[in-house]
């Protein structure tokens, strides 16, 4: 019999970015022994890629912003199928979130009179992104985490979860390999908060690191959650794209918060040219107007750079197609022209842009202070994930929790630029404090022996195959270009059925991976373990794009080019049917209250 | 640029290994972690190596190439002589885990001894601060250390004389001086600065300087300072004797 050790918690965090080190400091906090276990070493998660900032309504740079504008703003960038309560709550608790950053050590950028200070970004009516130059997600995760390692909490550095222990409808643990050493560990929790972020690991042209696999998607979905807006996947429209090894790496939009502008290979600057009506009012209509708003102006509008991000991407993928690109197949960011309106230029664009000047210069030979940059949409970001309660952030099963980009239900149908920051602090904190409840009131779940038994030897099982096995490296690249090619930006029904196909029988090939070498920090083997989490996933988000047959948000199908009344009014849930497939279901969007409805309509 | 290149990669676990040659194609702006994932996926499937974001801003990549301690994700092939192998080891100032990844949790271990940030009262009724943006430049550098470890596999002290009990390293100067420079924090290091993170070990070679991916004038801007201040504190006779008599 297997005799792995056990460790034994009260709340287990799963997942150490914002999300999930806000929720262990929450939990910790509140008197509970409390453990978070990582893929990565503290403080490397996905997190600190994040450039930005934090979205959350202090007004400290417009006085006229709060949190109903806020609300209005990430429903409307949303496409209406958020769920409003959390939009809500969102927009309510992030100043506070943001304020106790402060408190714990974070250092933002200031405004003239010594307060935090806040800058313009796409979808927001108003300055509202607290940052820290273009490192805003660095200072955040190093301030939780610096504040966190004096909290109490224990930290599961370099392990992997593979699988929650259920026992009837309610977590009762989790079962992990320590990366280094290739051991199995066995937790029971009272409750277990899933903070594992995104899926973009999937997609052969990303922004998001090797961590990005899914896992909290899948482990919640075999443990019987319910997954919602699988078919929202975000593409941030500003990627680089050459040279070829740095591909999707990140350009932040606070590129274009600070006045940079997109212009296509005859110097045009083509978002003048599609402005979606929804936004037509709060847009300007010349370059004049929009340099106006990123230096301040408050009675300027927003120039058309600065629409949401589903929308840029897609014009940006329009101009290339219609041979308008870059010579490397994106087109022209430039912040350089601003010398024309800042004599100090070159020491603003360092001052306010510098992990950007220094990536641009390092990895592309390219001075952004005297040239523009070539920059393309990049998998960013999902904007599904674990349907939670909006209130307590627990999901269908008991005990269990999700929070962050795990966890679906904030942003609809298109994220807003720093709308993820605050998320992953305002439902962190909620997942942490509900999760920290439930295990002051709940005995601990009891684990079965045998199940314990068999997740052991499923992990092993690349092993026993060797060499002879499928190499995992190349299935892992294979998806890639499946879900790159098919269900990427630009979507048809028959493509992702083409997918789906791709995929059932890349899951053949999977389960026959097999690895060489031995257990201590076997790369081969991670990848063998992580292949299952994102064909599940994958196979989820090409099932949901196939449903919905309509263009909304990050979803745009080049066959249903139209936003339909009719598929405004559902969300699409994913649960494990009878049949051990995924079953899809329409359910009804969560109701907006009378008084939401009315912010809206104020803020339209 | 040549279309294959030859690395010479450190195998083994726990100390024990050698170099092996692998050869892989190249293409035009290739980082050294691109070379190494494609040894990994081709030839090498088991081949331990740390890394996330490939953009510099998580610091998981660190290794010594050719002899110099790197990320590799941010060195380019096109900055190396690929006429040559190109060597790429583990750091050598950690304990060796596997290929190359090392053991690097001491770090965590001494940053954990330091006294957290501990805020002076608030400046505002709604519990804000007022901080100029002048007197917060010299901590925000400091705070755009990204934890690669880089400067602390370069060190002397750390690496030669394997002074881990007594001496802190680089990054806890850079992290202590972000703490003793932030215009909210109120607590008082020095007297630990001195004594249990050994800054007098450090004779300002500023190797940690030259390797700082992040360009924190590690030396100039923090230990420097860091030891002005514990001269004032400990060794100044005249501040000395206001002490005594304030």
């Amino acid at each position: 019999m297997a005799d792995y050790p056990v460790h034994t918690y009260d709340v287990l965090v799963i997942g150490a970015g914002g999300a999930g080190l806000r929720a262990a400091i929450e939990a910790s906090a509140a008197g509970c022994r409390t453990a978070v276990v990582t893929k990565s070493l503290l403080g490397k998660a996905h997190t600190v890629m994040a450039e930005g900032g934090m979205a959350a309504a202090m007004g400290h740079v417009d006085d006229r912003d709060n949190w109903r504008v806020h609300f209005a703003d990430t429903m409307r960038g949303g496409q209406y199928l958020n769920n409003p309560r959390m939009a809500e709550l969102h927009a309510k608790e992030a100043p506070a979130r943001v304020r106790e950053l402060e408190a714990w050590g974070a250092i933002f950028d200031r405004t003239k009179d010594g307060r935090i200070l806040q800058r313009n970004f796409g979808g927001h009516r108003y300055p509202r992104l607290a940052h820290v130059g273009d490192r805003t997600g660095l200072e955040m995760i190093r301030t939780l985490q610096d504040h966190g390692i004096h909290q109490g909490m224990d930290v599961y550095a370099e392990h992997t979860v593979v699988k929650l222990f259920i026992d009837g409808n309610r977590v009762a643990g989790a079962f992990a390999y320590d990366r280094e050493r290739g051991r199995f560990k066995v937790f029971h929790a009272k409750a277990v908060v899933l903070a594992t972020g995104g899926v973009g690991r999937s997609f052969k042209v990303t922004s998001n690191s090797w961590e990005y696999t899914a896992d909290g998607q899948a482990l919640a979905y075999n443990a019987g959650a319910a997954l919602l807006d699988m078919e929202f996947v975000q593409f941030h429209p500003t990627g680089m794209v050459w040279p070829p090894s740095v591909k999707g790496i990140l350009v932040t939009e606070g590129v274009r918060g600070e006045g940079g502008v997109l212009k296509n290979n005859q110097g045009k600057r083509f978002m003048f040219d599609d402005i979606p009506e929804n936004y037509r009012s709060s847009t300007a209509d010349n370059p004049e107007e929009g340099w106006r708003y990123t230096q301040g102006d408050k009675s300027s509008r927003r120039p058309p750079e600065l629409l949401t991000r589903d929308h840029v991407a897609r014009c940006i993928n329009r101009e290339v197609k219609a041979g308008r690109g870059s010579p490397h197949g994106g087109v022209f960011l430039d912040i350089s022209w601003i010398k024309e309106k800042l004599p100090n230029s070159v020491e603003h664009i360092k001052k306010k842009l510098p992990s950007m000047y220094h990536q641009f210069k390092q990895l592309a030979d390219l001075d952004i202070t005297k040239e523009p940059m070539e920059v393309g949409p990049t998998t960013h970001y999902i904007m599904g994930g674990i349907q939670v309660d909006a209130d307590t952030q627990m999901t269908a099963v008991e005990g269990l929790f999700a929070a962050g980009e795990c966890a679906a239900g904030l942003h609809g149908a298109n994220r807003l630029g720093g709308n993820s920051l605050s998320d992953l602090l305002v439902f962190g904190k909620l997942a942490g404090e509900y999760a920290a409840k439930f295990a002051k009131v709940q005995a601990t779940g009891s684990v079965n022996q045998s199940e314990i038994e068999t997740a052991g030897k499923d992990a092993l099982a690349p092993f026993e195959r060797g060499a002879a096995g499928e190499n995992p490296f190349t299935i892992q690249s294979e998806l890639q270009d499946i879900m790159q090619n098919l269900v990427g930006i630009v979507r048809v029904e028959n493509e992702m059925a083409e997918a789906l196909d791709k995929i059932a029988k890349l899951r053949e090939r999977a389960a026959r991976a097999g690895i060489t070498g031995n257990i201590e920090y076997n790369t081969g083997w991670h990848t063998a373990l992580d292949l299952e989490n994102m064909l599940a996933i994958s196979e989820m988000i090409a099932l949901a794009g196939i449903e919905r047959k309509e263009s909304r948000g990050g979803h745009f199908r080049d066959d249903y080019p139209a936003k339909s009344e009719e598929w405004g009014k559902f969300n699409l849930r994913i649960v494990r049917g009878a049949d051990g497939h995924p079953k899809l279901e329409r359910v009804p969007v969560v109701p907006m209250t009378e008084e939401m409805k009315q912010i809206v309509q104020e803020n339209l | 640029m040549a279309e294959q290149a030859t690395f010479r990669i450190w195998r083994g676990s726990r100390g024990e290994g050698k170099f092996v040659n692998y050869t892989t194609p190249i293409t035009s702006g290739m980082v050294v972690l691109d070379a190494v994932h494609g040894i990994q996926a081709s030839d090498a499937n088991d081949l331990a190596v740390r890394w996330n974001c490939k953009a510099g801003k998580c610091g998981s990549c660190s290794a010594e190439i050719n002899g110099k301690p790197r990320l590799m994700c941010m060195t380019r092939l096109n900055t190396l002589d690929l006429t040559e192998p190109v060597t790429v080891e583990p750091m050598q100032t950690f304990p060796h885990v596997k290929d190359l990844v090392t053991d690097v949790s001491w770090n965590f271990a001494v940053k954990k001894k330091i006294q957290k940030f501990t805020p002076r009262a608030a400046d505002a009724a709604d519990g804000t601060w007022r901080v100029k943006q002048a007197d917060v430049d010299r901590p925000q550098e400091f705070r755009k250390c990204i934890e690669c470890f880089l400067c602390q596999d370069v060190c002397h002290v750390l690496r030669d004389h394997h002074l881990h009990d007594e001496f802190a390293g680089p990054r806890f100067f850079v992290y202590a001086a972000n703490l003793e420079m932030n215009p909210i924090d109120s607590g008082d290091r020095v007297k630990a600065i001195k004594e249990d993170l050994g800054i007098g070990y450090c004779n300002i070679t500023k190797c940690c300087t030259k390797v700082c991916p992040e360009e924190i004038k590690i030396t100039d801007n923090a230990i420097i300072p860091l030891k002005e201040r514990v001269v004032d504190d400990f060794f100044d006779p005249l501040g000395g004797l206001i002490k005594i008599f304030r």
